[in-house]
């Protein structure tokens, strides 16, 4: 059993504790507005990138000279993996889920026989799939410092994948991160990104009239080539984004039940503390009155 | 009083401008145009320039913007691009820092394609700079 100064010591401790993550917690909560605000902010851009880009493509479909970007290299065979993650820990399950989507989509595509790369776009993504796949990451990209992340910071991953596309260092690439849905919930998603896929459009019924009137300049085939890669590009800010947002968010969870256990850690300490002091003056008390009786 | 439109300016941080607007000129990569309310739909990419958006209240809104490209449907009109800046926040530094990138893709670029590519970035904001100063 521990002595009193002990169980004093240690609920001093865990009071320490409970400051740094309830510091960290309204830390989080602040950083989460903002990273909330920047990826509200960034989805317009997105979606309409995506609707000019789904018009197009539909007049592409199945034709022979549509880009390489949208009908892949006609192989499927070699995956690239964009694990897109945090660049600091303590934010509950946030890292681990988004890289345990990963390995397990790596080891079906390992499975299936297919060659798998991995390119990692922070810290604790790297961290995580180190051990275990390290000989398939090809490339870590950190970004670092940066207090708000402007598209110009993660224009080079987009180079990056690109780049590796043209020397057809892979066929498909596909991107992970976590959706931002709420403080408690965020999904961690895989989304393809390469060769693009478009979300068939509800509007296009009605709207296939009106697309038939577009009149384009360059080309459409130029247009769609100078749009497909920087809508990979758009898509990985966007995605870095929802990360951001999503990582506060969990973080800012992972903190308050961090905080909320504390508290009862403290409660159930502080019992302990006060019925072994109780313990003792009665022990006390019991000996001076053997003393007495003694007498 | 010219019919007014939607107009949407966005960026890829966020949304700069939307407003009702009756006259919109944007520089096309084939050539500046002109938007006014009831344009057939039309799809253009951008060069390095300046948009210009004149609101139904009579103000005026220019910002300088780098790659992207301009969607007029029959909705309204949305110019998408990589960057955006007021111009009121623009200084010749800026610009001239540009120039500077520019020239240096143009001696990174690694084959002939890159290199022509980067070059007509470079004359088309050596265009804007010398446009600027003459205003």
């Amino acid at each position: 059993m521990a002595s009193l100064k002990d169980l004093k010591n240690r609920i001093a401790s865990v009071k320490a504790t409970q400051k740094i993550t309830k510091a960290m917690k309204m830390v989080a909560a602040a950083k989460l507005r903002r990273a909330q605000d920047a990826a509200e902010a960034g989805r317009p851009y997105a979606e309409r990138m995506g609707t000019v880009l789904g018009n197009l493509a539909a007049g592409f479909e199945g034709r022979d000279d549509a880009p390489k970007l949208m009908t892949g290299t006609g192989r499927d065979q070699t995956h690239l993996l964009l694990v897109c993650t945090a660049e600091r820990g303590l934010c509950g399950g946030f890292n681990s889920s988004i890289a345990r989507l990963a390995r397990e989509h790596a080891d079906k595509l390992l499975s299936e026989g297919k060659t798998v790369k991995i390119v990692t776009v922070g810290k604790k993504g790297h961290d995580a799939l180190k051990r275990g796949y390290g000989q398939y990451i090809v490339e870590n990209i950190e970004l670092r410092g940066l207090k708000s992340v402007e598209f110009s910071d993660t224009k080079h991953i987009g180079d990056l994948v690109m780049e590796m596309f043209q020397d057809e260092k892979y066929d498909v690439c596909t991107l992970f991160y976590a959706q931002f849905q709420s403080v408690i919930s965020q999904v961690p998603t895989a989304k393809q990104l390469i060769p693009a896929q478009f979300e068939a459009k509800d509007e296009a019924q009605d709207g296939s009239s009106e697309d038939a009137l577009y009149e384009y300049e360059p080309g459409e085939q130029e247009i769609l080539e100078t749009l497909l890669p920087r809508n990979v590009a758009i898509q990985i800010y966007s995605a870095i984004l929802e990360n951001g947002a999503s990582e506060q968010g969990a973080r800012m969870a992972a903190m308050d039940s961090a905080t909320r256990n504390a508290g009862e850690m403290i409660d159930k300490l502080t019992t302990t503390y006060n019925r072994q002091r109780q313990a003792q003056i009665t022990t006390e008390l019991i000996e001076i009155i053997a003393g007495a009786e003694a007498l | 009083m010219a019919e007014a439109f939607q107009f949407e300016l966005v960026s890829p941080e966020r949304l700069l401008l939307s407003a009702k607007v009756t006259d919109v000129i944007v520089p096309g990569s084939e050539g500046e145009f002109g938007v006014g309310a009831g344009h057939s739909p039309f799809l253009s990419t951008m060069r390095p320039g300046v948009v210009k958006a004149l609101s139904e209240d009579g103000s005026k809104h220019e910002y300088f913007v780098r790659g992207g490209f301009a969607d007029v449907s029959a909705s309204g009109m949305t110019v998408l691009a990589e960057q955006a800046i007021p111009m009121a926040d623009l200084d010749a530094g800026y610009i001239a820092q540009q120039i500077q990138d520019a020239s240096e893709d143009v001696a990174d670029a690694k084959d002939e394609d890159a290199r022509q590519a980067a070059r007509l970035v470079l004359s088309q904001l050596q265009e804007l700079q010398a446009a600027i100063k003459a205003s």
